[in-house]
């Protein structure tokens, strides 16, 4: 693995932010099969590195947009496990008060400008920040998260139409995992992925998703440039996910086999990977990486006995948030 | 006082706000020196430079969607669209983005964006450019809309509109673009949610908005030569809509006569008959009656396209027929 970064304690984030991902994702998933969570949701177990990689990279004050699959961006941007696991059971202590759910979580005060569920859906949010950005003159960068099965939506070619004519700093990374829903990426893009973005006069990279040390790298790097105007770009990023599509996806023979799963899992696992290069480099050992796991997992499981022990929003909320400045809109 | 075209009211307004607030930019397609196809933004880009009005490619996913991420990150997008009927194109990014991002962020997120667009037909242009569609924006709660009715209300609503911290859609009737009203001098804003009676009357309500207004005046003018004394209402926004000056006006008179250009079925027509019944019915000596947009596309020939929208005699014999108590009975 490439060396993005020389200094222990980020190394150490690093990690520890991939553990704490996996560890939301696999105590949301026990909720899901124990009939605690309302609703369904998408899992980003298997892809950490790209998120952490990416974000490690921003300040908080930079934004992100995400997708249905945005707990591990949430996570990755600095949010906290009580108000997330809050957020998927409906609570009111959750970051959007109960009212987004899995599918809209976000840690706002982070600079997540939100989780969507249209496919494709925040392109546009995320180029427009950027286009904010660039006309305050503060020196922002915006990063776009979107799956593979997004970029068959034509307003990625709007956006990325505009942001590279206004040289706008937004990165567009491609989470690319295999598939869309249940259909396998060659089945539904046409071409090369990147190859799109360069039409457009893009500066286009892919990479392995799976390298939390070379996505850094690369977002450091790009990041950079953005800061100087050099902006936009587009990053491929390869990766996959463990789950199903959703946590009710459990039959899946049929698009995807058990042995691609599980030589994905033995020896692409971004986290055990990172774990090995950072014993192998004397940064850790064993027994820390250990300590992480335990400290992170115990973690999750008091934040997940918090938030089910913590109360639903009173009904009167229903109509607060409808407009700004208006309390109750139906009052 | 003054008199000023519709089109200028518009333009002043546009200068005002960004002359007050440097975050407020505009954008859309041809809107710097073309100053769009009705010529309403003309001078703008030399007053304030291409940064701040700026042409877009052809494409209002995009550029909507973009407007959505500003708004949510510090300045203040106003979007033109070209035209009413391009709503269809920009659903996703105006209603499942701007529209919910406040409410889905529990409150955290705001969206102060305002999207300019146009209503009204007899410009013999046919049915994808001759729609009304205010309505099919109205259903969706997070948005405000507003209908100036001429110049005055042009002027005053679009300021409001710049400051309102909501996504806001302002119709503007392109069949007045060129008629002159009086409009102060001096800086005035009109409140959202503050309908303006034009004319009191004791016999009948006549509720009409934007281009409707001028039609249920002069409907007024040909019922008083009958001695039936109509009261006029303009809503100016039917979100929020001034329901109390609409049910007080119909308490007094009885009965209700309401005339708006979108398609009659579903529409705002529905909306306000309704309220009225529930709120009012027992004021009522008659049924209340409406007047939409015939439910065709907007046809092309001139011999056609006058036959889909209502004119003052329609309207004041309906409501004449209100007040002879003949509509009892209506089929
Ligand atoms: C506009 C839209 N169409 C369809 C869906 C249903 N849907 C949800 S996720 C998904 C697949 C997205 O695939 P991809 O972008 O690769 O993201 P991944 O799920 O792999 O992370 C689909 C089709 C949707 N939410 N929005
Ligand atoms: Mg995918």
């Amino acid at each position: 693995m490439a060396k993005a970064k020389t200094n222990t304690d980020d190394y150490l984030r690093m990690y520890r932010q991939m553990v704490r991902i996996r560890a939301f994702e696999d105590q949301a998933n026990q909720l899901y099969l124990s009939a605690k969570m309302p609703g369904l949701t998408h899992m980003y177990s298997g892809q950490e590195a790209v998120a952490v990689g990416i974000c490690e990279a921003l300040t908080p004050q930079d934004h992100i947009t995400s997708t249905h699959r945005g707990h591990g961006h949430c996570v990755a941007k600095g949010a906290e496990f009580k108000p997330m696991f809050c957020e998927l059971l409906g609570k009111a202590e959750g970051y959007c008060r109960g009212k987004g759910g899995s599918m809209h979580i976000a840690d706002q005060s982070n600079g997540n400008l939100g989780a969507n569920a249209i496919v494709g859906g925040s392109m546009g949010i995320a180029t427009g920040a950027a286009l904010s950005h660039k006309m305050l003159g503060d020196g922002q960068v915006t990063v776009c998260f979107f799956g593979d099965g997004a970029t068959a939506q034509g307003l990625w070619y709007e956006v990325m139409n505009m942001a590279a004519l206004w040289k706008l700093p937004v990165i567009y990374a491609c989470e690319n995992n295999g598939y869309s829903e249940y259909t396998r990426t060659e089945e539904i893009a046409a071409g090369s992925i990147t190859a799109r973005a360069e039409a457009f006069g893009i500066e286009s990279f892919s990479i392995d998703g799976q390298d939390v040390l070379a996505v850094n790298r690369l977002a450091q790097d790009l990041v950079a440039r953005c800061r100087k105007g050099e902006g936009p770009f587009f990053i491929e990023l390869k990766t996959y996910r463990y789950h199903g599509h959703h946590v009710g996806d459990i039959n899946r023979d049929y698009y995807r086999s058990k042995e691609e799963e599980a030589e994905w899992k033995k020896s692409r696992d971004p986290i055990t990977g990172f774990g090995t290069w950072l014993q192998s480099e004397g940064i850790v050992s064993s027994d820390d990486l250990v300590a992480i796991n335990d400290e992170v997992r115990a973690d999750a499981e008091a934040a997940v006995k918090y938030a089910l022990d913590s109360a639903y929003p009173d009904g009167s909320e229903v109509d607060m948030h409808v407009y700004s400045d208006t309390e109750h809109a139906l009052a | 006082m003054r008199e000023i075209t519709l089109s200028q009211a518009v333009n002043e307004a546009i200068a005002e706000e960004m002359r007050r607030d440097e975050t407020v930019f505009l954008m859309g397609e041809d809107v710097a020196e073309a100053g769009t196809p009705f010529k309403i933004t003309s001078g703008l880009v030399e007053e304030f430079g291409t940064s701040r009005v700026i042409d877009t490619p052809i494409s209002e996913p995009g550029f909507v969607g973009l407007a959505v991420g500003a708004a949510m990150t510090g300045t203040r997008p106003l979007v033109d669209l070209m035209f009413g009927d391009f709503l269809f194109l920009v659903m996703d990014q105006l209603c499942n983005q701007a529209a919910k991002t406040h409410y889905m962020s529990g409150g955290k997120l705001k969206v102060p964006m305002v999207l300019r667009t146009n209503l009204g037909a007899t410009r013999r242009s046919a049915a994808q450019h001759s729609q009304s569609l205010h309505a099919l924006v109205a259903h969706i709660p997070g948005l405000r809309v507003a209908l100036p009715s001429s110049a005055y209300e042009a002027k005053g609503l679009l300021k409001t509109a710049i400051r309102d911290d909501n996504p806001v859609v302002i119709f503007e009737d392109k069949l007045m673009y060129q008629d002159k009203a009086p409009v102060p001098e001096e800086e005035y804003l009109l409140p959202f949610g503050q309908a303006n009676i034009l004319r009191e009357g004791r016999d009948v309500t006549l509720i009409g908005t934007s281009s409707m207004v001028q039609v249920c005046l002069k409907a007024a003018g040909l019922l008083e030569a009958q001695g039936i004394s109509a009261e006029v209402i303009d809503p100016r926004t039917i979100v929020p809509l001034d329901e109390a000056t609409i049910l007080d006006s119909v308490r007094k008179t009885s009965r209700a006569v309401v005339v708006d250009e979108g398609h009659r079925s579903y529409g705002v027509t529905a909306e306000i008959a309704a309220r009225i019944s529930e709120k009012a019915f027992y004021h009522l000596d008659a049924p209340v009656l409406r007047f939409g947009a015939m439910d065709v596309p907007v046809p092309f020939s001139p011999a056609l396209e006058d036959l889909t929208v209502a004119t003052p005699d329609q309207v004041a014999e309906a409501a004449a027929r209100l007040c002879r108590g003949e509509m009892f009975h209506a089929a």
